[in-house]
């Protein structure tokens, strides 16, 4: 049933949400109600409008013609003067009233002026040459009112008053700045900071800045004509702008009786505390005690309240946001996020200053975790920084990386970039291409990477997309709500979406989408990610629809680029037999096999054959698949080991050849590639595998996880060193079990390992911290007892048509045949 | 939607539910999916990317993925979801258990 949505508050916040909620499909009628006689505006952009680099026009996000085109009813100009929260009503200062179900508050701050002798004019508020920086109203009576003026104070050296000052200096002919604090922007930058900046804007910007400067009256009867400072100082002026903080729009609310501390107290949905209707957004939310002064938090804010209100993900919670900044403050570049000033001896902090420059940059690190940083002067590695700090990412060694870009990986700047610049290797995309697909709506990484395919091969590259799109979209990309989901059609992250297969018994893929999709949408590019799933969970209880599988394991091969598929028969641990070989010779020779080529995991493949020969040629090979096309365990490498090798100090064959025959063929999120090598001199490169084992003296052998040697690179971490070789197949069927229930889908281990850490994991899987020991080798077990050769597949075909071919008769591109 | 003159391909149970399967009509290679919910679409069977066959893509009820490097198109109108060229629809439905091309 559409539900009635009252809106209070028309800014930033209020209206930013309801974009959500339409984005949802939310079935509201929506009517807002707005102070301010205007549709919602940017108010980021007055700074620009003082400015003068910015007209009224380029402010407005959302004109009329959108609240029109929404069924959106906007009241502006209308302000509201009391909720009842009883009666679900909301009266506006005629005392009419609106219904509502749901109703969200984003009422904003208002400036706050501190007490000062003459700043008020009994008769109309604010002395009339005195005026706060908050609305466009404001702004536009400050540009008329300046025009006539010679000299402006600006009160509050904070972000506001910096950007007042800077925006005063397009209409009169000098601008002081006074600050109360011992130094400029004291909330984000440490003292050393605060002065580089001063220096910065009095020199560069011609702004004269006064620091520790109490301003106790406004001089002047009928204009203004000075300040006075508390040490007696007097200012001449003929303007004043009061930016000296903001507190939030709370007096409405709390006269209606709803909780309001410093801001009006929400709950993690975002729901104002005790109510069930009622939710508010925005600088005039109290958060866990914290109240923001931003609008990237406004976003992530309006996100959960629209997930959670329009039943979307009701479950979904904010969790506070991390607070960095990155701006241009009156032309000069500064960012800041965490802490400003160490807060121990252990705090490890890094300061590089040079005054000359006016470049200051300091950070600060707690156990290689960076928890602040300051840069004046220069920006550059700021979007790093801000990385680094919100994800809490490991640092490098070498901390001067962190500051400068030495030698080595410079991280390649979007802007610098020309447009043709191939930026996807494995799909051939252009920067140009990225920056096309945002412009034409994609505001989310992966969005362009669902339009323009970028990043979607090997993924090296996605790091780039990601600032391309930043850059594109001018300095940030949307934050995409699908990101944590295991697959992107159905909206849930993986222990939820489990939770909820377990609860509902959800057996088929299908089923899965019927259930858990708000309108039951099917998903083609979630099936595979979801049959892997259910396989995993349900074991012989899954029903497999083949149409949830792809291709390559409908069939059991891999697709090639010309659509035949590659045949690759099971070599355990790389050792094959003459008769083996014959066999496979044979079958190359009748079937006139374009291509007999060793694999990089120790296997032969046989490529270039049409799906319609396939069974044929399982029969007549008649040996095991070696499952070179599923995501699933692929191979264990081994090299010569203590058999033949010199050196060998276990027999790494023989322990290849175990796993291998006990974890044949398991699924997983993302391929499984082993290795066991007899030495650490790693012939069978053990240590840039899935999971990799090598043996060392004394008859142990050493259990590497994590590891990778493909698009990314990586050495695995130790797991343990254990002393016989049951206990290296034990844990290797307990991590590979661990894996294939934690990860997400497509997240091979050099991902997955560092993200949950090796410790955490040394702990579940080798000490059973946990407790789920037993439970990871029982499960594995019965996959492992679940195992069926799948090329045993080919009398019978499972489904009409299985083995037809896709292919057309006309002419494909073709794959070169190398005698 | 191109014209073709009405052809019989065979049962609807060639098909499985969720999958494609390619037939050469008339000098064309077309490739007819049964979707989910029980109706057909006939697309060209050939990717017009890099010749991928069509009929090995997944789909759901909107749209096929083409095996090859996961391109999309919308069964219904043959339009790219990634900006590549349009794919051909062909009028398809299910005649008393067969699969009927054509108008
Ligand atoms: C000049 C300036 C520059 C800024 N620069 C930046 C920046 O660079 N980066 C950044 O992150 N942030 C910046 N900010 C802060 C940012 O603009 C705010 O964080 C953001 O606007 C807050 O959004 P909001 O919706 O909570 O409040 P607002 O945008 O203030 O919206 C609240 C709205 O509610 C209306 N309202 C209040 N009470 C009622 C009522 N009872 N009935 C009806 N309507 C009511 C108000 O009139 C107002 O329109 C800047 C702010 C200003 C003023
Ligand atoms: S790594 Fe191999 S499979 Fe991947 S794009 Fe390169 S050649 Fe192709
Ligand atoms: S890793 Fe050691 S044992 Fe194995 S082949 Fe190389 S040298 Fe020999
Ligand atoms: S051939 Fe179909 S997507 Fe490339």
């Amino acid at each position: 049933m559409t539900q009635k949505l009252v809106v209070i508050g028309n800014g930033m916040a209020g209206a930013r949400t309801v974009e959500e909620i339409l984005a949802r499909d939310g079935d509201f009628t929506v009517t807002m109600f707005g102070d301010e006689p205007y549709g919602n505006y940017n108010r980021i952009m007055l700074s620009n409008l003082l400015a003068g680099v910015e007209t009224e026009d380029g402010i407005f996000l959302n004109d009329l013609a959108w609240y029109r085109d929404n069924g959106i009813t906007l009241n502006a100009g209308s302000k509201i003067e009391r909720i009842d929260a009883q009666a679900r009503m909301v009266y506006d200062a005629e005392g009419n009233g609106t219904p509502y179900d749901k109703l969200i508050i984003a009422t904003g701050s208002y400036s706050w002026t501190p007490p000062i002798k003459g700043i008020h004019n009994p008769k109309r508020g604010y002395h009339q040459g005195v005026f706060a920086f908050r609305t466009l109203d404001d702004t536009r009576r400050m540009i008329t009112y300046a025009r006539r003026a010679e000299r402006a104070v600006v009160i509050g050296g904070g972000l506001l008053g910096l950007e007042a000052a800077r925006g005063l200096q397009n209409h009169v002919s000098h601008v002081t700045l006074l600050h109360a604090m011992g130094h400029l922007m004291n909330m984000q930058l440490d003292e050393r900071a605060g002065e580089m900046l001063k220096a910065s804007v009095e020199s560069k910007l011609g702004i004269d800045v006064i620091v520790d400067a109490m301003t106790t009256e406004i001089l002047g009867k009928d204009r203004v004509t000075g300040v006075k400072l508390a040490d007696g100082t007097v200012i001449d002026c003929d303007v004043v702008v009061v930016a000296a903080g903001i507190r939030p729009n709370t007096e409405m609310v709390a006269s209606s009786g709803l909780p309001v501390e410093r801001g009006i107290v929400v709950d993690d949905q975002m729901r104002v505390q005790g109510q069930d209707d009622i939710y508010a957004v925005g600088e005039c939310a109290q958060h866990r005690g914290d109240l923001y002064g931003l609008v990237a938090p406004l976003w992530d804010q309006a996100k959960v309240l629209a997930d959670h209100i329009t039943g979307r993900n009701p479950a979904a919670a904010y969790e506070g946001s991390k607070i960095s900044t990155k701006l241009k403050v009156a032309g000069i570049d500064v960012a800041s996020m965490g802490l400003r000033e160490p807060e121990s001896d252990a705090d490890e902090v890094i300061v590089y200053n040079e005054p000359r420059k006016g470049i200051y940059k300091q950070l600060i690190i707690r156990d290689n975790v960076l928890v602040g940083a300051t840069l004046v002067g220069d920006n550059r590695k700021a979007a790093s920084l801000i990385q680094a700090f919100d994800r809490g990412l490991p640092l490098p060694e070498e901390r001067a990386e962190l500051i400068f870009d030495i030698g080595g990986v410079v991280e390649e700047s979007p802007e610098s970039m020309p447009d043709d610049a191939q930026v996807c290797n494995c799909n051939g995309v252009s920067k140009g291409a990225i920056c096309g697909a945002v412009r034409s709506g994609c505001k989310t990484v992966s969005g362009v990477m669902d339009a323009t395919r970028a990043g979607k091969g090997c993924g090296t590259c996605k790091p780039l997309v990601q600032r391309i799109v930043e850059w594109a979209n001018g300095g940030e990309a949307e934050e995409d709500p699908a990101a944590s989901w295991y697959v992107p059609g159905v909206p849930m992250p993986k222990p939820e979406l489990m939770a909820a297969i377990r609860r509902y018994g959800l057996k088929s893929v299908s089923a899965v989408f019927d259930k858990l999709v708000p309108g039951g949408a099917h998903d083609a590019k979630s099936k595979m990610g979801l049959a892997s799933l259910l396989r995993m969970m349900w074991g012989a209880d899954y029903v497999d629809e083949r149409d949830a599988r792809f291709i390559n394991d409908r069939v059991h091969g891999n697709i090639q680029k010309d659509g035949t598929f590659s045949v690759v028969p099971q070599m355990k641990g790389g050792v094959t037999t003459p008769a083996q070989l014959k066999r496979i010779a044979e079958v190359a020779e009748k079937y006139q096999v374009p291509m007999v080529k060793l694999t990089g995991g120790q296997r032969i493949d046989l490529l270039g054959i049409p799906k319609e020969k396939l069974p044929a040629i399982w029969a007549d090979l008649d040996m095991p698949s070696g499952y070179a096309y599923a995501k699933s365990f692929r191979t264990v490498k081994t090299c010569v080991g203590s058999d033949f090798c010199r050196f060998g100090v276990g027999d790494s064959t023989a322990l290849g050849i175990a796993i291998e025959e006990r974890y044949q063929g398991l699924e997983g999120p993302g391929k499984m590639k082993l290795a066991v090598t007899g030495c650490p001199r790693n012939c069978a490169e053990a240590y840039v595998k899935d999971l990799g084992v090598v043996a060392i003296d004394g008859g142990k052998w050493e259990i590497y996880v994590g590891g990778a040697a493909g698009a990314h690179i990586r050495k695995g971490d130790l797991l343990a060193t254990v002393d016989s070789a049951a206990e290296v197949i034990t844990l290797t069927g307990r991590f590979l079990q661990y894996y294939r229930e934690n990860a997400n889908w497509l997240e091979r281990t050099y991902a997955f390992v560092p993200r949950i850490g090796i410790d955490r994991i040394r702990q579940i899987v080798v000490d059973d911290a946990d407790g789920i020991a037993a439970a990871l080798d029982a499960a594995v077990e019965e996959a492992v007892q679940a195992y069926q050769d799948p090329w045993k597949e080919r009398a019978e075909p499972a489904t009409p048509g299985q083995f037809r071919t896709s292919l057309p008769l006309t002419v494909l591109p073709q794959v070169p045949v190398r005698a | 939607m191109k014209t073709l003159t009405p052809t019989v391909l065979g049962p609807i149970t060639d098909i499985p539910l969720g999958e494609g399967r390619t037939y050469a009509v008339d000098g064309e290679m077309i490739a007819v999916f049964r979707l989910r919910d029980g109706s057909l679409r006939a697309v060209s069977a050939v990717c017009p990317h890099k010749g991928g066959p069509l009929a090995d893509g997944q789909i759901d009820n909107r749209i096929v993925v083409c095996p090859l490097h996961l391109y999309a198109w919308d069964l219904a109108t043959g339009c790219s979801q990634s900006g590549q060229p349009p794919i051909s629809v062909y009028p398809v439905r299910e005649d008393a258990g067969r699969i009927l091309l054509g108008e």
